[in-house]
């Protein structure tokens, strides 16, 4: 203890001995740990923007499937349950949103083109709080239930089927005997998503109306759950899973899309090499200070060693001595951090390169988010790379021999 | 009974193409509480011979025993747990930490040997007392003249009570005045104490001091006349 309290003063000191250079080391760490946290926030910002995008585009958290539905996505890949059934039993799953759907691959055609797209039949109700299209229709209305026999499409498909809002147009599909199921359908409404791959191949109509076209009355092929944190949703698996019985598939959604599973894995790994790489330029400065730090006092050290201190101690004191100096560093940094990222939570309007960032699914409003795991993981790397870049300095001057130490002019 | 016991001790350090004999098979044996002094012109082998026995430099033959231990073969660790507990050092350029004060660099050694707070504070008090230097507890080596920061060094090597204390040229850098009250302070510590003191210095004043003056001159000892002190 004592040993400690002799180091972490001497440390201390010898840190504010040269103040000029600690104050700019520790200005640029600051603004190292600055840059880590505040662009990470705005990659994650901008990654969970489309994630959250790209699962309103109808994943969900976890999906339930036929276990062959991801390989023949169609028809014959029905769930077990019947949809009541379904509809009984995950209304008393407690969970945040949920629907379950009827998806199948069709052709629709106007009198004009025809094009393949998915027609999804879906309870209106219950997607609106899952799925972008309720508030994505920029002409007429969403479906107003099950039974409705409208269809709403989107805009860059209304213009492919030269067709418009209040015309007729006809969904082809097959039925689970592989005869042809069709029907026409009058427009009630068009979308307009961020993605216009979206807008081209999505058609929704109502369930009922799609079951009875499709001749599976009360069955469904897809259930969507949403929960609370698109980051965990194990628990949520599991539950899902609980109800949803045997002979189905439970997803989360990153296996469901694996896009944006993958966006999220790669952003994760990039935001660590972000991190490393910003402190690998911090440490070059880091050792160069420590360095002339121990060759100014290397009569000190020898001193020191000559008076009993162990190597050891003096090891251990240049090592803290570097870690003070980061942690002011780092708390400089955090405060600076916060403070940039906390007025911009309504967020930063990018509507300037927007059209490039839809591409990607990015929304024209970027908001920081500051994410504990992120911040944590920034002081980590600092303080964790910082000890090992003290080492070597700190191993030096734990090596002199007391006597040429103390001989150095 | 014998503090300090060197035998054949031999050390030689090359410079440029030369070999230069710093110790040629030196013996000597020095007594508890005893007051040397180790006389040389410069390069005469004094301070190497003070370094030898004090654990700072390896010989190259020969054996250095402290109070019945070898100490030529201990580990760096080994040494450096001797020089904490059983030696105090006095350096010729005073050899303060600069980052403490005068408080903090006489209670470094004990801090280091883990003494408790209270007991430190007294024993730095008072040692401080001893060497004439109460009431400049707070200042730092910048803020003290050359003799207040001798004694300052002075304090700091015996304040742990260490059976041996080694002084290379103490004061070389004083002026008459500060020398004699340094010489008195370790001559008072050496009787009181029964300190061991060995003092390498070619100043005839310092070696008036001593009971015994061992004079060395090309790493060999020419002569160990023993003296009735000043």
């Amino acid at each position: 203890m004592q040993m400690l309290h002799i180091i972490s003063t001497l440390a201390w000191r010898n840190l504010w001995r040269n103040h000029r250079r600690t104050v700019i080391m520790i200005a640029a760490v600051s603004v190292g740990v600055w840059a880590m946290i505040f662009m990470t926030a705005l990659m994650r910002g901008m990654v969970n923007d489309m994630v959250r995008d790209g699962i309103q585009s109808l994943p969900g958290h976890v999906q339930v499937h036929h276990p062959g539905f991801r390989d023949d996505p169609g028809i014959n890949k029905l769930l077990p349950q019947t949809d009541q059934d379904i509809i009984d039993g995950f209304a008393t799953g407690g969970f945040r949103a949920w629907a379950s759907r009827i998806k199948v691959p069709a052709v629709v055609s106007s009198e004009r083109e025809s094009r393949g797209v998915t027609l999804f039949g879906i309870d209106p109700e219950r997607e609106r709080a899952i799925t972008f299209v309720a508030d994505s229709i920029v002409a007429g209305r969403l479906l107003e239930n099950v039974a409705d026999t409208g269809v709403v499409i989107g805009q860059k498909l209304a213009d492919v089927l030269d067709t418009e809002l209040g015309k007729r147009i006809v969904l082809m599909s097959q039925d689970p005997q592989n005869d042809i199921a069709d029907r026409g359908f009058r427009i009630v409404g068009i979308f307009d998503a961020k993605l216009e791959s979206y807008e081209e191949t999505m058609v929704f109509a109502a369930k009922e109306t799609v079951q009875k076209m499709l001749r599976v009355p009360n069955r469904v092929n897809e259930v969507v759950v949403l929960g609370d944190d698109y980051r965990d949703v194990s628990r949520l698996r599991n539950r899902v899973a609980e109800l949803s019985g045997p002979d189905v598939e439970v997803l989360p959604w990153d296996e469901v899309d694996g896009y944006l599973g993958t966006m999220l894995s790669v952003m994760d790994g990039f935001v660590l090499v972000w991190m490393i790489v910003i402190f690998l330029a911090l440490s070059f400065g880091l050792v160069n200070t420590l360095v002339m730090a121990v060759f100014e006092r290397v009569r000190e050290i020898g001193l020191m060693l000559a008076l009993g201190m162990r190597p050891a101690n003096i090891l251990a004191q240049i090592i803290v001595e570097s870690l003070l100096l980061l942690v002011i560093g780092l708390l400089i940094g955090n405060t600076l951090a916060w403070a940039s990222i906390a007025p911009l939570a309504g967020g930063i309007d990018i509507s300037a390169v927007a059209e490039g960032m839809e591409m990607f699914g990015a929304s024209s409003v970027l908001h920081p988010e500051l994410i504990a795991r992120d911040v944590v993981s920034a002081n980590v790397v600092v303080i964790v790379l910082g000890f090992f870049a003290s080492l070597s300095p700190a191993w030096r001057a734990s090596r002199y021999e007391p006597m040429e130490a103390i001989s150095k002019v | 009974m014998i503090a300090v016991s060197c035998i054949e001790l031999c050390k030689t350090y090359r410079q440029g193409d030369q070999d230069i004999k710093a110790l040629d098979h030196v013996s000597i044996d020095i007594e508890k509480g005893g007051f040397v002094c180790l006389s040389a012109p410069s390069g005469g082998g004094k301070t190497t011979l003070l370094n030898a026995i004090g654990g700072l430099d390896i010989p190259d033959s020969g054996e250095v025993w402290i109070a019945g231990q070898r100490i030529d073969q201990l580990s760096k660790g080994q040494l450096a747990h001797l020089r904490l507990r059983q030696i105090g050092f006095v350096f010729q350029a005073y050899n303060l930490i600069p980052v403490l004060t005068a408080r903090e660099n006489v209670e470094f050694v004990m801090q280091v040997q883990g003494v408790r707070a209270a007991e430190r504070r007294e024993r730095t008090d008072a040692i401080l007392a001893e060497v004439g230097l109460a009431g400049l507890e707070g200042r730092r080596p910048a803020e003290m003249s050359g003799g207040q920061q001798q004694r300052v060094a002075v304090a700091r090597a015996i304040v742990s009570r260490p059976a041996l204390v080694l002084a290379d040229e103490p004061t070389a850098n004083l002026d008459s005045k500060s020398s004699d009250a340094l010489m008195e302070l370790f001559v008072e510590l050496n009787q009181r104490h029964n300190t061991t003191f060995i003092i390498a210095t070619h100043d005839q004043r310092v070696m008036a001091y001593a009971r015994r003056v061992i004079r060395m001159l090309d790493g060999r000892i020419v002569e160990d006349i023993r003296q009735h002190a000043a």
